[in-house]
């Protein structure tokens, strides 16, 4: 009964959807406030209808309901809650649920806290927003729908893979999402500016607080993906470009160009028609990285071409509102007004040279990831692109765009002072090259060119520090001065210095771990000792065990450092019950210089067994680095001045007094 | 940077739920090179990993064989390290498993007449990428005069300016 109106309450969605995507719309383009005036109820009940349905099936999770044919397919009675319920995403049509009830939160926040938004933006906005759920609650009703039953209900589940049980990943998926969909809304404001022909300061400061929090969403979700990759994957691999991958870089990547582009937009008016394109297109990618893992493209060509249902209708989507926006686009882009002139060294020319990089190293990976499909259905031939293409051509575009980072927010609007920029980074200079002289003295092996991106990590952080240390006066105030001024710097600022000093670390950790992980594989039999990265291990055995819903052999390593103990390893080699699977789960000693990393293989005929150990250099740093942007971004958020709903202020008052991020 | 970016078959598990679903396949994890495989002498094992890294398992989803439990996996190390040790160079064994399986097999596509926009495509996108945004600069000096000037503001709408109109109207008799 309850899946049934769960079923119910997803068909009224798409009537309200369908209501809401042509009534506000013709409202603005009629000036009839009452018309206008639907977009707000419907998009409440929008979301309303969509969380009871979305309540209904994670209903049926928890119940372990194995009448409903999602439910059986994909989880199993013995898992613990957290797993019935992170189940409800962990699949195709639970997932596509998820995206579109974060689609329709993120509509019911503008008819929540749109009231300060002139009334035809926001009739537009909700309009075009509404338009995207309409195709997606089209696509679940039509192709995937998650609410069908069976008769006879199965006895049990068929489970969720043991490798997707895991507390990183159950809420991995939701953070992506709210980070892919959350750009639904820069691209609802994109497109209802288009159809207005105007856009003002007071659309980039909507606009930025709201991709700001969807960009912190990615952040975290990408993050988190790549943590549970580390330590469950069983090597400490922590990104690899896999296309899967590369589908959630992209947004990321196009959503940082957007977010400060929106900022010259906002400040100063300028770069309005590259924003908005880059809103569209950040969206876009949104939309292909859904249509990739969707349809099935990336296992194999040919899997999409025979069983093309799913797959021909979000690629239908996204062609529709990809080229529809670009269309309009096209049409509308040169009806708005260019403003704010500005030199090349410029806080603004900063921001252009952060664009120009960040969306070439988009495009980057967008053709190494597409390339080997276009080529294979244009011409048959079937080509690999990897690792080495991404670290050729991806990894040199971040070299000049870290270097040129710490300048930025030290660079005057309009027209800057570049050897006054330079001069107060000074202290982050001399660090860097300290940095470099004592990882060459420090490091016999390793490639020449690590110190070099130690450097640049040491240069960013230091950079941002700086910046903040310029702000504040330090040392060239009395301290009290200084502290009164840290205190009554715009959190804005805050938020830019941290973002700017966790992309430094995590550059770091990237490096280190990169350039100088200690691997050993061997085999151990009980009594064995070895060593690796000045860490002794000796293997005491392993024994077989029973957990929840699955059994397991578990490794036991006593590890010691210089005589003394430090810890002790237990990696084990699990079997899951439902489905019958194995795992490996490692046996990972955090340190401050990076982590022991303990996997057990097979046993062998002779008894002994297989294990790999490996050391990770500063590898968490690259978490820590993710974890302080998403605070920076928070931070910036809680900023009065960007806060959702903010009364709206005229763009001229912003540059008076301290410089506002 | 030398990231050995090595990769698991778990990777099609992303697939499954990082933008989730699919029906998942069941995996084992990675275990790949096992210490039976490795040749003693370390200098020549070095190179076969590195050769390893950079050549994919036919029958995985992006996955370098030095990643890879696949059986077909593990007879292309076994190979790669027979040729190493019959006294190949690094790109003799690449040539070898090349003729054999196709350039499919690389991780690193060579440059040819059907790869020739995948490596050239970056350094077009940054032309691009300046040629679009170039329009935003104007040389300093005309800048500094303009920015002297007033800012260009957005127009008013109609509402506002029915209701700019009005506000002055409602002055008009106080001032006048």
């Amino acid at each position: 009964m309850i899946i049934e109106i769960g079923h119910f309450a997803l068909i009224l969605a798409l009537l309200v959807a369908a209501a809401q995507t042509f009534i506000p719309a013709w409202g603005a383009a009629k000036r009839d406030a009452r018309l206008m005036a639907f977009g707000e109820p419907a998009a409440l009940s929008q979301v309303g209808l969509i969380l009871i349905a979305f309540l209904a099936l994670t209903h049926a999770y928890v119940t372990s309901d194995f009448s409903v044919a999602n439910v059986a397919a994909n989880s199993h009675s013995s898992k613990p809650l957290i797993y019935r319920i992170s189940g409800v995403w962990g699949n195709h049509e639970g997932s596509m649920l998820l995206w579109v009830l974060i689609l329709a939160v993120f509509g019911a926040a503008v008819a929540l806290f749109g009231n300060n938004l002139p009334a035809t933006l926001r009739a537009n906005v909700l309009s075009v927003q509404s338009s995207i759920a309409l195709a997606f609650l089209l696509f679940i009703l039509i192709t995937s729908n998650p609410f069908e039953r069976l008769d006879p209900a199965p006895l049990d589940g068929r489970g969720l893979n043991p490798i997707l049980q895991d507390p990183a990943l159950a809420f991995h998926p939701p953070f992506l999402y709210m980070g892919y969909v959350g750009f639904s809304l820069a691209f609802s404001f994109a497109i209802a500016a288009l159809i207005e022909g105007r856009t003002d300061a007071a659309w980039a400061r909507w606009v930025r607080p709201w991709t700001l929090l969807a960009w912190m969403c990615l952040t975290i979700g990408i993050a988190m993906g790549s943590w549970w990759a580390y330590y469950e994957l069983g090597w400490g691999g922590w990104w690899f470009w896999d296309p899967v991958e590369n589908a959630s870089f992209m947004p990321w990547l196009a959503g940082t160009a957007l977010l400060h582009s929106a900022l010259v937009m906002e400040k100063r008016e300028a770069l309005k028609v590259w924003t908005i394109l880059l809103a569209i297109l950040t969206f876009s990618l949104s939309l292909m990285g859904t249509f990739l893992v969707r349809s099935g493209v990336l296992s194999s060509v040919h899997a999409f071409a025979v069983d093309p249902g799913r797959g021909v209708f979000v690629l239908s989507i996204m062609l529709l509102f990809t080229g529809g926006g670009l269309t309009l686009f096209a049409y509308r882009a040169r009806d708005l007004s260019q403003g704010g002139i500005f030199s090349p060294i410029s806080r603004e020319g900063s921001l252009v040279l952060n664009n120009v990089l960040l969306t070439t190293a988009c495009a980057t990976v967008f053709v190494g990831t597409l390339y080997p499909l276009a080529l294979e259905s244009l011409t048959g031939a079937k080509i690999s692109v990897g690792p080495p293409y991404f670290n050729m051509t991806f990894v040199p575009l971040m070299f000049p765009l870290l270097l040129a980072l710490p300048l930025g927010p030290l660079l005057a609007w309009k027209r800057a002072d570049l050897a006054a920029a330079m001069e107060r980074l000074i202290v982050a200079g001399v660090l860097a090259l300290i940095v470099i002289v004592v990882s060459f003295a420090a490091t016999e092996r390793g490639p020449w060119l690590a110190p070099f991106g130690f450097a640049i990590g040491v240069w960013v952080m230091a950079g941002a520090l700086s910046e903040t240390a310029f702000r504040i006066k330090l040392g060239k105030a009395p301290l009290s001065e200084s502290f009164r001024r840290l205190v009554n710097l715009p959190r804005a600022a805050v938020g830019t210095m941290l973002a700017h000093f966790g992309v430094g670390l995590m550059v770091c950790g990237i490096v280190g771990t990169s350039a100088y992980k200690s691997e050993a594989i061997l085999l151990m039999r009980p009594g064995d000792r070895t060593e690796i990265a000045g860490y002794e291990l000796a293997f005491r055995g392993a024994a077989p065990s029973k957990g929840p819903n699955y059994t397991e052999t578990l490794g036991v390593f006593d590890v010691t450092r210089g005589g003394s103990p430090v810890t002790r390893l237990e990696p084990s080699k699990r079997l899951y019950d439902a489905p019958p699977q194995p795992t490996s789960e490692a046996g990972i000693h955090p340190s401050w210089r990076g982590d022991l990393y303990a996997v057990i293989g097979d046993q062998q005929p002779d008894g002994a067994f297989a294990v790999r150990l490996y050391f990770h250099p500063l590898v968490r740093f690259i978490w820590i680095g993710a974890l302080i942007m998403f605070f920076g971004g928070a931070v910036s958020l809680s900023d009065r001045r960007l806060r959702v709903g903010a009364p709206q202020r005229r763009s001229s008052r912003a540059p008076v007094g301290v410089p506002a991020e | 940077m030398t990231a050995r970016s090595k990769r698991s078959a778990l990777v099609a598990l992303l697939g499954c739920l990082l933008l989730a679903g699919a029906v998942a396949t069941p995996v084992a994890p990675a275990r790949a090179v096992t210490p039976q495989e490795m040749l003693p002498d370390k200098a020549l094992e070095a190179r076969a990993r590195d050769i390893s890294t950079g050549l994919r398992c036919l029958v995985c989803q992006n996955q370098s064989i030095d990643d890879s439990d696949a059986p077909l996996a593990h007879d292309l190390r076994v190979l790669v390290r027979e040729r190493l040790q019959a006294g190949d160079t690094d790109a003799q064994v690449r040539d070898f498993v090349v003729a054999r399986y196709g350039e499919f097999v690389l991780l690193k596509p060579p440059f040819s007449a059907e790869t020739v926009l995948l490596w050239l495509m970056p350094l077009l996108v940054l032309l691009g990428a300046v040629v679009i945004l170039r329009n935003s600069f104007r040389v300093p000096r005309e800048a500094a005069a303009a920015t002297s000037g007033r800012e260009p503001v957005a127009k008013l709408t109609p509402e506002e300016q029915a209701a700019l109109d009005a506000l002055l109207k409602s002055d008009e008799p106080k001032t006048s």
